[in-house]
């Protein structure tokens, strides 16, 4: 409750019926009840961490979390502290995400020249690349493509990656190491 | 656009949900089918003859019915840490009927070491209790961790703790319908050192046991309205 600050009497009850109906299967209900709570999670994100640069994304995190669990909301008790419980925690998962990925990376002035990079290529020979690396995933089965194409493609941490795909982060490790393995004998071959 | 997108994908897949019963209820269910297992367990490893004879011993009665309220009590704290927001102390109620038991423990021990002294109390050594403990209680384990997974994961490592102490405290309590070791010691040592070992490691497997998970289907309709 604290968090929210002028959370109302009025909104809570507001707030709890529409969980209800969204429990019930009422669409209408849980549109309205997820467009009311963004701006709300938007703004507890933001009053604890004012510098992160992925508040969005934690924000459609809970959002995502609240959809997956809704089941355990008990329509006898408040929902405010039951969402707020699940903000906090996803936030903090979030939080330590960050943490652990900036331990990862160096900030460098200058970065080193290397002849791999596309600037260094001409034009075909870039496209020739990646129409050689687009092939080779193509063979790749699909749970491996996937892994692939989450974590080195669209960047996303293992974990990030682990929630999207409902798969261990081992069996993506697995997953990435065995598709680039693959696809490192692919452009090979062609070579 | 994103925010839309994913208000609507969440909105199509809204389907109906059975909110989850109170925590307490889901215990006593888990409990329930687990005893009646526990009772096919016992009665093929056999139950030991001087059962009802042990049972007029209050101390016994005390060691055996507060090693069944751990589990049942455990099971209901695992199933509540799962629920955002229920009271923390709910989690915490099996310490008062873990402390009974090692008390009971503690007691038979001292009456052990007044009888025998000291080197009766460390006589021999039981360590076939382990893995006896961890058989007996994979089953129900298996059972209250499928249970716990339609929870929220919000407290992984206390909520497979918990499962965990509820499972192996049962199967440690069928032991005693079925073993005649009295050696307060020994059953100290290897049955409920076994029940605070298997615990202890499996809380560790928290976080691989129960993380938060996007259904494929919320996928694909979320990748189909990125299109």
């Amino acid at each position: 409750m604290g968090e929210l600050g002028d959370t109302s009497n009025d909104r809570e009850s507001r707030w709890r019926a529409l969980m209800a109906s969204a429990q019930d299967g009422d669409h209408a209900a849980y549109g309205e009840l997820l467009s009311d709570l963004f701006p709300v999670l938007r703004r507890f994100v933001l009053r604890r961490w004012p510098n992160a640069h992925d508040t969005e994304d934690v924000v459609q995190e809970i959002l995502v979390s609240i959809h997956t669990v809704r089941q355990t909301y008990d329509r006898r008790r408040a929902f405010t502290p039951w969402l707020m419980t699940i903000a906090a925690r996803r936030a903090a998962d979030a939080a330590r995400r960050r943490y652990a990925r900036g331990a990862n990376e160096t900030t460098v002035d200058v970065l080193p020249e290397t002849f791999y990079g596309d600037g260094a290529k001409s034009e075909q020979e870039t496209s020739d690349d990646q129409e050689a690396i687009r092939r080779a995933m193509a063979l790749l089965p699909a749970g491996q493509r996937q892994a692939i194409e989450l974590v080195k493609i669209q960047g996303l941490s293992l974990e990030e990656a682990s929630q999207v795909t409902g798969k261990s982060v081992g069996s993506l490790k697995v997953g990435v190491h065995r598709a680039i393995k693959a696809m490192r004998q692919a452009l090979e071959r062609n070579c | 656009m994103l925010k839309e997108d994913l208000i609507r994908t969440l909105t199509e897949n809204c389907a109906p949900v059975r909110p989850l019963a109170h925590p307490a209820w889901r215990a006593l269910v888990w409990f329930a089918v687990s005893l009646c297992y526990v009772a096919v367990v016992a009665a093929v490893m056999g139950i030991r003859p001087d059962l009802l004879a042990k049972i007029a011993d209050p101390r016994f009665a005390t060691e055996l019915a507060a090693a069944f309220l751990t589990s049942v009590v455990a099971a209901a704290g695992a199933f509540s840490a799962g629920c955002p927001a229920r009271p923390v102390w709910e989690r915490f109620v099996f310490v008062f009927f873990f402390l009974i038991w090692a008390g009971a423990l503690a007691v038979g021990c001292w009456r052990d070491v007044e009888a025998f002294g000291l080197t009766g109390l460390l006589s021999h050594s039981d360590i076939y209790c382990l893995p006896t403990i961890l058989a007996i209680s994979i089953p129900t384990a298996l059972l209250i961790l499928s249970m716990v997974k339609r929870g929220a994961p919000i407290a992984p490592f206390v909520t497979i703790g918990l499962a965990a102490l509820a499972s192996t405290a049962l199967a440690a309590a069928a032991l005693r319908l079925s073993f005649r070791e009295d050696a307060a010691a020994s059953v100290c040592i290897w049955q409920f050192g076994s029940v605070v070992l298997l615990t202890g490691i499996a809380s560790l497997f928290g976080r691989v046991l129960l993380h938060w998970t996007m259904r494929e289907e919320l996928i694909a309709s979320f990748q189909a309205h990125r299109r």
